[in-house]
């Protein structure tokens, strides 16, 4: 279960890390590996989310909000701040999960299923479409001006729970990153520049 | 002294059945070879607890396993296909290996009992206000990053339970998981763990483990080969822990009783026969040898209720040793003289010495080492009476000895010039000296691993696996003492809530306790009272949501659990069969004689003002305004293990001290001169010193083994320096021939029987054999340097 939380987790991350990064669109012939190619060359900075939890059980979808930070090439900090206050910092393989009651802290290597999660973010980042397709099935549609990225789980345990990933960005901005899990629920996560910036 | 006709046929009558008593004591004996024997019986409290914990505590049960050599995907392969085959094997407890199948059970067994379990659930709880409060932070949760996982439990979890019991009962440390196994952190290993149902200390029962697991590696890996699944390298199979190490032993001491008794024996049976060139002297030198063993094991069967496998391995010491008495017997008869008038006081003052030695031993807190004590004393005066009494004198009885007199005179020879070897002895001894004095702070070996009877090679093994595991070393336990289990839980529920207060102080970073487990009866009925019925429920869950964005009915599977969970009562023991946590209570509720012990370990915080370590005196002072509690015992384990140690080492040195005492008492009462004493020690403390110097110039620390062997040099070589004394009061040469001989072949013997013990696996034998062997030859040869260099 607990590892199950976790994978959960760092699927949330994955989101986050196209998030933050990215200004500028690239005209011209447009693909996967430019896509990845944007993604990498600006993606550290601030960002404010909101995400939303669509669960059947509930009457309405659950809503929470908080700022994203990255730091290349391995420090990445989701930080939820309502309803709950609740830290995630994923730092140089280190996984702390910090809430008002509790702080755990994880080792990825420990975790080799979930690790293939951060693999594949460290993939994104280093425009290694190799080790994104190693977790993966990708299929990109739209344009470079607004681009929708699916990701399709491989191994059969993942799919279980997760039926696919899909990321929407502006240029080399990712705007969303909606999980759709095999029970039918789901959570959206908008991603908007801070507004100070 | 020659017995009149009839006086000796009633001692040999007496011998006879003496001996047939002891022969039929002996076959009857019960033969073990359990190292808890060498464990010590421990003086306090804490080490009581301590040494029962390792002789019988849930950790003696654990089988460690890994899987070596191939890929990663064949290790897992064979480690699921191990732990599926004897997942309902009646050998095991419990077997975990990391697969989603081993921890089913405790999930189920959580979820279950959650409503029993939970320290949060009371009536407060189940009010309106108390579910409205607890739902709406498990909604809240829901927009956690564990949000999607919480979810699927709210329908029948809305209070969260499951949330705060998974915290407390994962606390411990889990190994990584690789192909759905669990691995070493360099993925170079698959780990499992078995659980024996049988105790270490029954070694026939671990052996069956072991045998069990080995085997069903081999079915699995044929298997796999069959199908086709596992290629190339063969894996490897590492089994340790407490059971295998006690099997290894007694394999050890079992194959080592024999081959150093058939050994020594062929041995000097062969010294024997070319000294006396005569089969009916070498049956009537070993009538004393056999006499004396069988009354040693007769002893010790009577004494101790049973033999330990190393006694009988130790017998061969004694073989040596005793055998000495009829090569003096038989060798230093000169024609017409009367042995027993002439040497006989000599040889009985030996005994009496050997003796001293040895008493020190029947003393050891070590019910082990105490049996060699017994059976060594047992055996030499059954030996010594043997050689005087029953062996006929010569004259009585035609039979010829090889004329020995060639080699003693030749002996005689060698030995006129050893004064000049005084020299060379004195810088022996100042070397010695300067290296013992140099050396004096790592001369002893303080770790207690030391006296472990495990390989170095295995425990190294050992290590290796739990540090993969991942196991943590308890060093701290809080104790609590109660007549039966029921009220030992409640009073470790009590100790419970008072470390808690401790732990938010921040003097502890936590503790275990067997009430997470198994909380106790009154407990759970307080909780199970608390629990509404179904009509008051649902109504109560209906005001409750009034506000939250959920609907009651959704939580219908909520309100039958609590119903099924008040119609079944109370939790059993037996309904922690087949979860890990039943082994976790059984480790930490156990059962001491009459008594139940609650164990509570104790972790030291890894931060702050209380940093690594914890302040038993200050959790006693915490505790003692209680009065249930103030008898509860804090226990630092490394603490009392050195400590139980080190009063080891203590009566060691007590012991070896007395034994020196007594022997120099014994020959001061026989020779009745300062002086004499003194040249009787001389060349004994010699001896001791120079094969101390030679320890350390091998790099060889010494532990309290080592200690008794050297109080073993005095014994022993008393036999050798009380000749040389007899020979320079009484100054007849002819006599000096037949001493040296008799000499030269009795120590021939000795050095075998204990030297061979060097050779042994055994540590006990190994440190004994390895000190007293070089000891014996040093002894003699040093008794006849200084005697020859004595004035006149």
């Amino acid at each position: 279960m607990v590892r199950r939380t976790l994978s959960l987790c760092l699927l949330l991350l994955i989101g986050l890390q196209g998030a933050v990064s990215a200004r500028t669109a690239v005209a011209g012939n447009w693909g996967l590996d430019s896509l990845m190619q944007e993604l990498l060359k600006n993606n550290h900075g601030r960002a404010i989310f909101r995400e939303k939890k669509y669960i059947q059980l509930l009457d309405k979808p659950v809503e929470s909000s908080g700022e994203l930070v990255f730091v290349p090439p391995d420090h990445l900090e989701k930080n939820t701040l309502l309803p709950r206050s609740e830290l995630l910092i994923l730092d140089h393989g280190t996984l702390t999960i910090q809430s008002a009651e509790q702080k755990h802290t994880l080792q990825l290597s420990d975790y080799p299923e979930v690790s293939a999660f951060i693999d594949s973010i460290r993939g994104t980042l280093a425009g290694d479409r190799k080790a994104l397709e190693k977790v993966y099935r990708l299929f990109l549609g739209g344009s470079a001006r607004h681009w929708t990225l699916i990701l399709l789980p491989i191994a059969r345990e993942m799919s279980l729970t997760i039926n696919r990933i899909k990321i929407e960005g502006v240029n080399g901005q990712v705007r969303s990153v909606e999980i759709l899990q095999a029970d039918g629920d789901r959570s959206v996560m908008t991603i908007e520049p801070p507004v100070s910036k | 002294m020659r017995y009149p006709e009839g006086e000796y046929r009633i001692v040999i009558t007496i011998w006879v059945l003496f001996v047939l008593s002891c022969a039929w004591l002996t076959g009857r004996a019960n033969y073990t070879a359990d190292l808890s024997a060498f464990l010590p019986s421990a003086p306090t409290q804490e080490q009581r607890l301590l040494v029962d914990l390792l002789r019988d505590g849930m950790v003696s049960r654990l089988i460690l396993v890994g899987i070596e050599g191939a890929d990663s995907e064949t290790r897992a392969f064979l480690s699921k296909g191990i732990a599926g085959e004897l997942r309902n094997n009646p050998a095991f407890s419990y077997i975990n290996n990391g697969e989603v199948s081993s921890q089913q059970k405790d999930r189920e067994f959580i979820f279950n009992n959650r409503y029993l379990l939970s320290p949060k659930v009371d009536s407060q709880l189940f009010s309106v206000a108390g579910l409205h409060s607890s739902v709406s932070k498990s909604l809240e949760g829901l927009s956690s990053s564990a949000g999607l996982f919480l979810k699927t439990l709210l329908p029948r979890d809305p209070t969260g339970e499951m949330n705060v019991l998974l915290a407390g009962f994962n606390s411990q440390h889990i190994p990584p998981t690789l192909h759905g196994a669990w691995a070493s952190r360099d993925s170079q290993r698959a780990l499992l763990l078995f659980w024996t149902r049988v105790p270490v200390s029954d070694i026939d029962g671990q052996q069956q483990a072991i045998t069990t697991i080995q085997q069903a590696f081999e079915n699995v890996l044929s298997k796999g080969k069959a199908d086709g699944i596992i290629k190339g390298n063969r894996p490897r199979l590492l089994i340790t822990g407490p059971g295998v190490f006690s099997v290894k032993a007694r394999d050890t001491i079992r194959n080592e009783a024999t081959r150093l008794s058939i050994i020594s024996s062929v041995m000097i049976v062969a010294l024997l026969l070319v000294i006396y060139r005569s089969l009916t002297v070498l049956m009537l030198g070993l009538l004393p040898v056999l006499s004396g063993a069988l009354a040693g094991i007769a002893a010790v069967s009577l004494g101790f209720g049973m033999v330990h496998g190393i006694t009988l391995g130790f017998g061969t010491t004694l073989i040596g040793e005793s055998v000495d008495y009829s090569i003096y017997r038989f060798l230093q008869s000169g024609r017409g003289e009367n042995w027993v008038e002439k040497f006989w006081p000599t040889v009985r003052l030996g005994v009496f010495t050997s003796v001293s030695g040895f008493a020190s031993l029947a003393f050891s807190g070590f019910p082990g080492l105490a049996q060699l004590g017994l059976y060594s004393i047992v055996g030499l005066l059954t030996a010594a009476t043997v050689t005087r009494f029953v062996l006929p004198a010569k004259g009585s009885f035609e039979f010829a000895i090889r004329d020995l007199s060639p080699v003693g005179r030749r002996l005689q020879r060698l030995y006129q010039p050893a004064h000049y070897l005084i020299w060379p002895l004195a810088l022996l001894l100042l070397l010695s000296c300067a290296l013992i004095y140099r050396h004096a702070d790592t001369l002893w070996n303080r770790d207690i691993s030391a006296l472990s009877p495990v390989s170095p090679g295995d425990q190294v093994l050992d290590a290796g696996l739990r540090a993969d595991i991942g196991a943590p070393d308890v060093r701290y336990l809080a104790v609590v003492k109660a007549m039966d289990a029921e009220s030992a839980l409640v009073a470790a529920e009590k100790l419970g809530a008072r470390l808690h207060t401790l732990v938010d102080k921040g003097v502890l970073a936590g503790f275990e306790t067997p009430a997470r487990f198994l909380p106790s009866r009154a407990t759970q009925m307080i909780r199970l009272e608390s629990l509404p019925t179904r009509d008051i429920l649902e109504e109560r869950l209906q005001q409750a949501l009034k506000q939250l964005p959920v609907q009651a009915e959704r939580f219908s599977p909520f309100v039958s659990d609590i119903e099924a969970v008040r119609n079944r009562g109370p939790l059993q023991r037996s309904d922690l069969d087949g979860t890990s946590f039943g082994l976790s209570l059984d480790g930490l509720l156990v059962r001491q004689g009459a008594e139940w012990l609650a164990l509570l370990p104790l972790m030291a915080p890894s931060e702050g003002p209380f940093a690594n370590s914890i302040d038993a005196t200050r959790i006693r002072a915490e505790l003692a305004d209680d009065h249930d509690l103030s008898g509860a015992l804090i226990v630092d384990i490394k603490k009392e293990a050195d400590q139980l140690y080190g009063s080891y080492l203590r009566e060691a040195i007590f012991l070896s001290a007395l034994g020196l005492l007594i022997i120099v008492i014994v020959l001061l009462a026989a020779l009745r001169s300062l002086t004499r004493v003194a040249r009787v020690l001389a060349p004994l403390l010699l001896a001791v010193i120079v094969v101390i110097g030679g320890f350390i110039m091998a790099g060889h620390q010494l532990t309290m083994l080592h200690l008794i062997g050297l109080l073993l040099i005095v014994a022993v070589g008393s036999n050798y320096s009380l000749f040389f004394d007899k020979q320079s009061m009484q100054g007849d040469q002819a006599m000096l021939s037949r001493t040296l001989a008799s000499l030269l072949f009795a120590n021939m013997t000795t050095v075998t029987g204990f030297g061979l013990l060097a050779f042994s696996k055994v540590p006990v034998l190994q440190s004994i054999g390895i000190t007293v062997g070089p000891g014996a030859i040093l002894a003699l040869v040093f008794s006849a340097i200084l005697a020859q260099h004595r004035p006149a």
